[in-house]
């Protein structure tokens, strides 16, 4: 009797699992599909552009020579955005999690959630309109004062449309993301381990070293990384501020390309071997971005055994 | 290198709630004082007033002098952070450092106190704060190996030797044995014996034999009933709370009457 009721299989959560586990598997291997899709897509429409003579691909030298400097300036943009954003970030979260009054943190939560659900093009017209004219004074300043550096050798774009402008635009539309995802690891931190520090005689801003800090380092990690996804991804606000050209050093000059905003602003017009290697140059992007987050979960996973997860 | 502690007509608030009420007590140095009492009624509320940890919730305040050796804790100017670094405390979860090893976890108060120590210091410094925690021969080997692969009492006897790193003046723990198999429970009932030579011990604990057996004194403390607060009902000698206590609350708690 007791060996046919254990052996019963039947029943309804038995049913539940097997929908759940199948609905499960099939999300799982859609998501593979699609990314699958789009790097086969991506590839296929490439080839022509790579196998190409060198002297039909725009710029006349080869498809190596036409992506490397706008894969060099989309590197450049998003740099000088996660420069900017992390800190500010950093300490925006901070102060919303373990420094502000209750009532005045939740208020500045949303505020900066805001931030994210501004559309990027109002961003790149507010970065080619305003902050362009706003700020090129400070470029002719530092043209003028140092100039000795490569990276601000004069003479300063008189419209201020740079690289460096683009990349404080771009510093303003990733800093929700990296705050909102910051804030949300800082306040999941345990309260067990932040007593720890405090009542070892430590100051606040120890313990945020000491318990916080540890704590979320993956966490900050990751944040940064999406920030950098969408630094790299991001086109509109790139193409409307900034005003492209030959890759130069000085982020102050007018000049430099990115991947996403060259493929924007010339694909309306190509045909024929200029879209495949737009499309050869989306390939590129892809790379990078795969690149960058596999690079992001090989630092997650190096300090696993010292993470909070155990 | 321990020091008394007297309390003296000490009311706890969260917020506008008052969670204990008046409580005037005397902790001996060199002596296990244990806090016992139901659920609810402000034992461990006001043992974490005695290192000013009771004031890191919102709202949370205290009216009242904690004097340690005659200085009172709540004067104006005291500085919480020194108050913690003199009076160490034990959780009642183990809560070592994840992200640091064991050596880290051992040195962490002292790094935050006295920030530079030379190498040949700190490696005497873990010997003596890991002997001192009977947990010296189970991890002199793994010494750099995260303190959160340890066993659940390892990790509890580090956090202890944790807390004697910076020799404190006195050790306050928060039932730190509730959440410990009995074994690992003996292991800490026999540290809490040794440490008391050295250290003022003050003990929050939901298990009566438990306060019988390490304790020298023992603090009776009741709550009238739920939203009421919690008040010291009886202090005195464990002996005489077990077996002759004054008050008949008391007595009905320790002969498990209620509670």
């Amino acid at each position: 009797m007791t060996a046919t009721s254990l052996t019963s299989t039947q029943g309804a959560g038995r049913a539940g699992d097997k929908v759940f586990s199948t609905a499960a598997l099939a999300a799982g291997c859609f998501i593979l599909a699609v990314l699958f899709g789009v790097a086969l897509f991506l590839v296929v429409q490439a080839i022509p552009a790579l196998t190409a003579p060198a002297a039909e691909i725009q710029g006349g030298e080869g498809f190596f020579a036409y992506i490397w400097p706008i894969v060099i300036g989309t590197i450049i943009a998003a740099a000088i955005a996660l420069v900017i954003a992390t800190p500010i970030a950093i300490g925006v979260a901070l102060f919303i999690s373990h420094f502000a009054p209750r009532r005045l943190a939740s208020g500045l939560g949303y505020v900066v959630d805001l931030l994210a659900a501004i559309p990027s093009v109002i961003y790149g017209a507010w970065g080619a309109a305003f902050l362009a004219k706003e700020i090129s004074p400070a470029y002719n300043w530092l043209a003028a004062n140092m100039g000795w550096l490569p990276i601000f050798q004069g003479p300063a774009s008189a419209t201020g449309k740079t690289i460096l402008t683009a990349g404080i635009v771009l510093s303003v539309m990733v800093l929700p993301i990296i705050t909102s995802l910051s804030r949300e690891i800082f306040l999941q931190t345990p309260k067990l381990h932040e007593e720890a520090a405090l009542a070892l005689g430590a100051t606040r801003w120890e313990m945020i070293k000491m318990s916080v800090f540890p704590f979320a380092r993956p966490g900050i990690i990751s944040a940064v990384m999406l920030g950098l996804g969408r630094a790299l991804g991001e086109t509109m606000a790139v193409a409307l501020v900034l005003s492209s050209g030959a890759l130069t050093a000085s982020l102050i000059q007018s000049g430099n390309q990115t991947i996403a905003a060259e493929i924007a602003l010339n694909f309306p017009e190509a045909s024929g071997l200029k879209v495949s290697t737009l499309i050869a140059a989306g390939l590129v992007l892809f790379i990078i971005t795969l690149a960058v987050n596999m690079i992001a979960r090989w630092i997650i996973s190096r300090h696993k055994e010292f993470s909070g997860a155990n | 290198m321990s020091k008394r502690i007297d309390v003296k007509d000490l009311n706890v608030y969260y917020g506008d709630f008052l969670a204990v009420e008046d409580v005037t007590i005397n902790i001996e140095a060199k002596s296990v004082t244990a806090f016992i009492g139901p659920s609810g009624c402000g034992k461990s509320t006001f043992l974490r007033t005695l290192n000013r940890m009771h004031e890191v919730l919102p709202g949370a305040r205290v009216e009242g002098e904690v004097l340690l050796d005659g200085d009172n804790l709540y004067g104006p100017g005291v500085d919480p952070v020194t108050v913690r670094s003199q009076i160490g405390m034990v959780f009642q979860r183990p809560n070592p450092f994840p992200t640091m090893s064991i050596r880290d976890n051992v040195l962490a108060g002292v790094k935050l106190n006295n920030k530079k120590i030379s190498k040949g210091e700190a490696d005497v410094l873990v010997e003596r704060s890991l002997k001192g925690a009977n947990l010296w021969n189970e991890v002199k080997d793994r010494l750099e190996k995260p303190g959160s692969g340890l066993s659940g009492g390892q990790q509890q006897r580090l956090c202890i030797a944790r807390a004697i790193a910076v020799e404190p003046q006195v050790i306050l723990m928060d039932e730190p044995c509730s959440a410990l198999d009995p074994i690992s429970t003996l292991a800490i009932e026999d540290l809490i014996n040794e440490l008391k030579d050295q250290y003022t011990v003050v003990i929050v604990t939901h298990n009566m034999q438990q306060a019988a057996r390490v304790s020298d004194r023992t603090a009776f403390f009741n709550i009238a009933g739920t939203g009421k607060p919690g008040k010291l009902i009886e202090v005195g000698d464990t002996h005489t709370i077990f077996s002759n206590p004054t008050q008949k609350a008391t007595e009905d708690y320790v002969s498990g009457r209620f509670g």
